[in-house]
């Protein structure tokens, strides 16, 4: 059913513009519609719905029908800041309303307490810049449920012995134990490992206008073609256009955050779908881009009064930027485990949530799950054992046998924050639009990629465990390419060491927040979107209280 | 996040992507419907970019790549016609790569066979003969066949092509895997909706149990 939401003119000066429409800006729509404030969300990618979502490979991985396209949107990389930066593709982001969380695999894992203060626990670490969260897990646990209710999140609360405490069971069962979770359970436990089923932002019952999971196996990078992956624009964009008070404006690609004489932000300037500049005037400015697009807009955003870039005093916007660490093998059996079946991942483990530093000699942690997430191309071009035939009569018998008897261990893990990796403006370089392009400076700090080998070498212990016939686990090596968008706009109580405080404001702008990948303060185990959403219905309660107090009103 | 794995799957890095990769999605969406009602029509197909010639050069090294054994291969699952839609439609940048690659392939195949005309005309053991010498993944980037620029070379390009002409959705527009032929060979049922059981190992799952929670240990 179409839902009926207002349209505001750009002229009219709505109470909120909030530039993005992924897991924060959805759920800050949401909330704040709800409150009765006036909301338009622009988001820079199409409208797209279910009816649009489909399996093909082609269109959706290799023309990025639901993300940034390479060619409208280049970059280039370097690894350190001594490089000159090369185009080469960074990164990948959903590019649609619903941003990411439409083509994510749907992990939902909190984060633990010992995530928001581990720099206390274990001191500094050399190269890293590694500090605590101004939150703790008890902050934000009242929204990680909120999440899990309103969002809808699958699960078995308990199930896992390492899990944090919460303070009501998930809203669902778990989806049904695919043949990777069994055998990986079961070999786990052989271990002495504590396997559990996996908490999913999909549905295993039906809610009104969405459907439960109907396991068709285009899920990692794919939409969901019956609403049941809980993205941003199956809940929290429909529930914000239902308040009456939200406007999604699509095909928005914001450039520039507009200020006045006093520095106070008031609207936001985009190009609309034919390239048209228009400004979208609003009393107060929310930005949840991701953690490349939120810096890259307050650095393009810069003007005689911030020369370096809005909000950005502390120097340190798109800097410390983290990606998670980790690793995949692969495990060939002998019986089909038609694992293409279903969603992604039915079986996690968190023994390895905080590794022992003094006893391994590097920092780090993590969680290994079990799933097979590719698709039938994807499996041909790069999942075959290594020195298998590429081709000829062999390379049919190898697909022949190994596409439904394969599985994948994931091992994910921690990144540390490194002040020199970030996000910044290619000197060069321009997008289709004529605006200067993301460049991504990345080198992985030395132990993420210890950890991320020490992880790969557990799976295979498990795989081996499992009966595995056949195990690899694929190289590991320095990360150039980003899907993890974390800590660019760092949460922290010091003006001069982060660009947020703790209700998302800005140090330097008390009339603008961000909310996104960008407010993490550490990288946590490896699945992100959950504490993102967990920030924004956090931030929404935050905002709300500013702004009925009067907070955000000009002085 | 492994790397290597994530540029494959996401991307697309490899042969695949870089030269299907179309300018903006919205122009491959209008060629895919295009492709879709050639695919529909009535009349046999006929060739858009190759010319008889080449088709049927590139319909026998698709022919190798993924044989007809016991079960249908490239040749069934319609490669030439998907490689040939596909190089008018979403992927035009891959044209130079044929128009001068299968120049420089029948150049190599007559300097190792040079009583053989072309290579459709060989025998399969000469044709994997002569594959197997063009099949150099990691030969650096200038020898023959393989554009300087690090474009994937003819026949990287062309295998990549294949395996998306035989294991694309049969629902999609470009009207390879016909019947399905690619998703049969692996196993992959085309249904839209599964229910549990779904594979051997998870067919008795007695269902879960919890450890005890003195169990618990680092």
């Amino acid at each position: 059913m179409k839902i009926e939401t207002p349209k505001y003119r750009p002229s009219d000066e709505v109470d909120f513009v909030i530039i993005g429409s992924g897991a924060a800006g959805g759920i800050l729509a949401k909330e704040l519609g709800g409150h009765g404030f006036q909301v338009v969300v622009l988001e820079q990618g199409p409208y797209l719905t279910e009816a649009d979502f489909i399996h093909d490979e082609i269109k959706v991985l290799q023309q990025d029908l639901l993300t940034n396209h390479p060619k409208l949107q280049p970059n280039t990389f370097r690894k350190t800041p001594a490089d000159k930066a090369k185009p080469q593709r960074a990164l990948v982001y959903g590019r649609l309303v619903g941003g990411t969380s439409v083509h994510f695999t749907a992990n939902f894992w909190r984060l633990h307490e010992i995530d928001f203060i581990e720099r206390s626990k274990l001191g500094a670490i050399p190269g890293a810049n590694f500090v605590d969260w101004p939150l703790t897990y008890s902050d934000l646990e009242p929204y990680y449920t909120k999440v899990e209710w309103e969002i809808g999140v699958s699960g078995l609360g308990g199930a896992s012995p390492f899990d944090p405490p919460r303070s009501k069971p998930y809203p669902m069962p778990p989806l049904p134990v695919k043949s990777s979770g069994v055998l990986f359970e079961r070999a786990a436990r052989q271990l002495g490992w504590h396997p559990f089923p996996a908490p999913m932002a999909i549905l295993s019952e039906p809610r009104p206008g969405r459907s439960a999971c109907t396991n068709c196996g285009f899920c990692l990078a794919f939409g969901c073609e019956v609403g049941a992956k809980s993205s941003s624009l199956a809940t929290a964009v429909r529930m914000a256009e239902k308040t009456g008070h939200c406007e999604i404006r699509p095909n928005s690609y914001v450039h520039r955050i507009a200020m006045d004489d006093r520095g106070r932000a008031t609207g936001a300037i985009y190009f609309d779908a034919q390239r048209n500049v228009q400004f979208q005037k609003a009393k107060a400015v929310i930005v949840s881009a991701n953690g490349a697009e939120t810096p890259r807009l307050l650095l393009l955003s810069a003007s005689k009064q911030f020369p370096d870039g809005l909000a950005n005093s502390s120097g340190i916007v798109g800097k410390n930027l983290m990606l998670n660490s980790g690793a995949v093998s692969v495990g060939v059996f002998d019986e089909p485990l038609n694992d293409y079946k279903g969603y992604a991942v039915s079986r996690v483990l968190h023994d390895f949530y905080e590794l022992d530093v003094q006893k391994l000699g590097f920092y780090g942690g993590g969680g290994l799950d079990a799933r097979f997430d590719m698709t039938p191309i994807g499996f041909a071009m790069g999942a075959l054992p290594p020195g298998s035939p590429r081709w000829g009569n062999d390379f049919k018998t190898a697909l022949h046998h190994n596409f439904t008897r394969s599985m994948e261990i994931f091992g994910h893990g921690t990144s540390l924050a490194v002040e020199t990796n970030s996000f910044s403006l290619d000197p060069e370089l321009k997008d289709a639009w004529g605006l200067p392009a993301l460049r991504m400076t990345y080198k992985d700090h030395p132990d993420d990629i210890k950890l991320s080998n020490w992880l790969g070498a557990r799976s295979l212990e498990l795989l081996d465990a499992a009966g595995a016939r056949q195990k690899w686990t694929f190289p590991v090596t320095e990360q150039e390419f980003a899907v993890h968008l974390l800590g660019t706009c760092r949460m922290g109580n010091d003006p001069k060491t982060s660009v947020i405080n703790t209700d998302h404001r800005t140090h330097d702008v008390r009339n603008l927040f961000l909310c996104d990948g960008s407010s993490l303060v550490t990288s946590g185990r490896g699945q992100p979107t959950m504490t993102i959403e967990a920030l924004a219905f956090r931030a929404a309660d935050r905002i709300t209280a500013l702004a009925k107090s009067g907070a955000l009103s000009p002085t | 996040m492994q790397v290597d794995r994530r540029n494959f799957l996401l991307s697309a890095t490899t042969g695949l992507g870089t030269v299907w990769l179309a300018a903006n999605w919205p122009a491959a969406l209008s060629a895919s419907a295009h492709a879709r009602s050639a695919a529909l029509s009535p009349k046999p197909p006929k060739f858009e970019f190759f010319s008889d010639e080449q088709a049927a050069e590139v319909a026998a090294i698709a022919a190798r790549i993924i044989p007809s054994d016991d079960s249908p291969g490239a040749t069934e699952a319609g490669a030439v016609y998907f490689i040939d839609r596909g190089l008018i439609t979403i992927g035009p940048e891959a044209q130079p790569i044929y128009r001068d690659g299968l120049v420089e392939f029948q150049q190599d195949f007559k300097a190792m066979f040079p009583e053989i005309a072309k290579f459709s005309a060989a025998s399969a053991a000469q044709q994997d003969q002569f594959l197997r010498s063009q099949d150099q993944p990691d030969a650096p980037a200038r020898r023959r066949n393989r554009p300087a620029n690090g474009a994937p070379s003819f026949f990287e390009t062309i295998r990549a092509h294949t395996i998306a002409a035989f294991l694309v959705d049969p629902e999609s527009e470009y009207a390879g895997n016909r019947s399905g032929v690619g998703w049969q060979l692996i196993g992959r049922e085309p249904a839209h909706t599964f229910q549990s059981p779904f594979g051997f190992y998870d067919k008795n799952y007695p269902g879960w149990t919890a450890v005890p929670a003195n169990e618990k240990s680092k």
